[in-house]
């Protein structure tokens, strides 16, 4: 889990944290951890929605302050 | 102090004109010089390609002589650098030509990569080039009717323009008279009709009025032009008779082969606009790996705010200030209403209800950039 490549979208309203996790997680190899931080309360319900429909793993969810930190696993 | 500006596009040409003004005493005496390397002797304003697509521009208004739209005292070469020596301040181009620097931009931009989805390249439309907004406006004339399909792919720049587009269509159908005929389908990455949470609730109840359908969590995986079948990521299908794509983007070529970035986006500070690791380099525009929209937008401000701050290190030893992540961007919701999207790093986009007049002023805006760019407004 240490090694988990950070997606830095704090403060990113366009095109968002959201877009920015997809565009990471399509370079990322399966069983990759990618941890989103992200300062948008929307990122709380819509990456759990992406992850489930596009069939990745949560690994965790934790807000620290305003800024959520969530971190997925590439499954294929 | 020599300034190497790399990239004649919206970001590298402001750039350039506006330290060209702000350092016009220290280029006098001969203790700056700036240069700008360009791929191109043109240069095209790129949103037109989307009025080109609609039939509302020609071709031909998109383009200006790259040189008569910078300052004499900057001495541009239309000559494509091929290879960055960061560590020995400089770079080569094409030619053969060597230039060093003191402080370099690069400004290079970004490029669509429909190949890396199967099928695209053959079974889709979009408007990211002068040939394929041409081609897409005659099918687009030429079209009786059935199931138009837009798809988006991630990461893509200019972010509003999936909506921009679907918004235009139901205009074009509709003063075609076969609007009735002609169905509009949006499929959207993520589970909202923008990424944007206020774009998204904005535009969604216009799409409900204009009769335009979404699908939401829809990543294009590949298309099957034979069977006219868009498949998706997430396991479903959608059918089309036209389809239109929102292609990939990646960084410049040049980018990714002297590794300089991931995908050709360049590690970049989010504030200070150098790229990590080189405090003499600094990267605007798309070429960046900052979470901000890929706009010209985007690049314009950041231009402004570089170009500051080199002549702030030039006159006084200190930059200036730091980018705020501002952008501002207009959205066309049809023929003729508009509305715009104008945001930070700390403030959400408020959008307004269109109106004719936003309009309006960005179809005035498509002629004035020709000032923006020479770094006059």
């Amino acid at each position: 889990m240490d090694n988990a490549k950070v997606v830095d979208a704090r403060n990113s309203f366009c095109p968002g944290p959201l877009m920015e996790l997809i565009t990471h997680m399509k370079r990322a190899k399966v069983g990759d951890v990618l941890e989103l931080l992200s300062t948008d309360q929307g990122s709380a319900t819509d990456v759990p929605a992406w992850i489930h429909k596009a069939g990745h793993e949560m690994v965790s969810t934790e807000q620290v302050g305003r800024v959520w930190h969530i971190k997925v696993r590439k499954l294929k | 102090m020599k300034i190497l500006v790399v990239g004649g596009g919206t970001g590298g040409t402001i750039v350039a004109n506006n330290l060209s003004r702000r350092l016009a005493r220290e280029i006098r005496a001969g203790k700056v010089a700036i240069t700008l390397l360009s791929a191109s002797d043109r240069h095209m304003y790129q949103p037109g390609l989307l009025y080109v697509a609609f039939g509302k521009m020609s071709p031909d208004e998109l383009y200006r002589d790259q040189a008569s739209l910078l300052e004499p005292s900057i001495a541009f070469h239309a000559d494509p650098v091929v290879n960055f020596d960061l560590d020995r301040n400089r770079v080569t181009t094409q030619s053969g030509g060597v230039h060093e620097y003191d402080i370099l931009v690069i400004a290079t931009g970004s490029r669509i990569v429909p190949e890396e989805i199967p099928g695209l390249a053959e079974g889709a439309e979009h408007f990211f080039t002068e040939e394929a907004a041409v081609r897409l406006h005659k099918r687009l004339m030429h079209f009786q009717g059935g199931t138009i399909a837009l798809t988006v792919s991630i990461p893509h720049k200019c972010p509003v323009a999936p909506v921009e587009a679907m918004f235009l269509l139901h205009d074009f159908f509709k003063a075609r008279g076969i609007r009735d005929k002609v169905k509009l389908r949006y499929l959207y990455p993520v589970n909202h009709v923008h990424a944007t949470a206020n774009v998204a609730r904005w535009a969604k109840p216009e799409f409900d009025e204009a009769g335009i359908e979404y699908e939401t969590l829809f990543n294009v995986k590949e298309i099957d032009p034979a069977r006219k079948v868009i498949h998706s990521e997430e396991g479903t299908e959608a059918p089309y008779d036209l389809l239109i794509a929102i292609p990939p983007h990646r960084g410049m070529e040049v980018i990714e082969k002297n590794r300089l970035g991931e995908d050709g986006w360049i590690p970049t500070d989010r504030y200070k606009l150098t790229m990590d690791g080189h405090e003499n380099v600094y990267v605007i525009g798309d070429a960046t790996n900052i979470p901000v929209s890929k706009t010209g937008s985007a690049a314009h401000y950041e231009a402004e705010l570089v170009a500051e701050n080199i002549a702030s290190l030039v006159k006084t030893g200190a930059p200036g200030r730091e980018y705020d992540g501002r952008v501002y961007c207009f959205i066309e919701a049809g023929f003729d209403r508009a509305t715009y999207n104008s945001f930070d790093y700390m403030n959400l986009p408020e959008l307004k209800p269109p109106t004719k007049s936003v309009h309006w002023f960005k179809v005035a805006y498509n002629q004035m950039y020709w000032t923006t760019v020479r770094g006059l407004l």
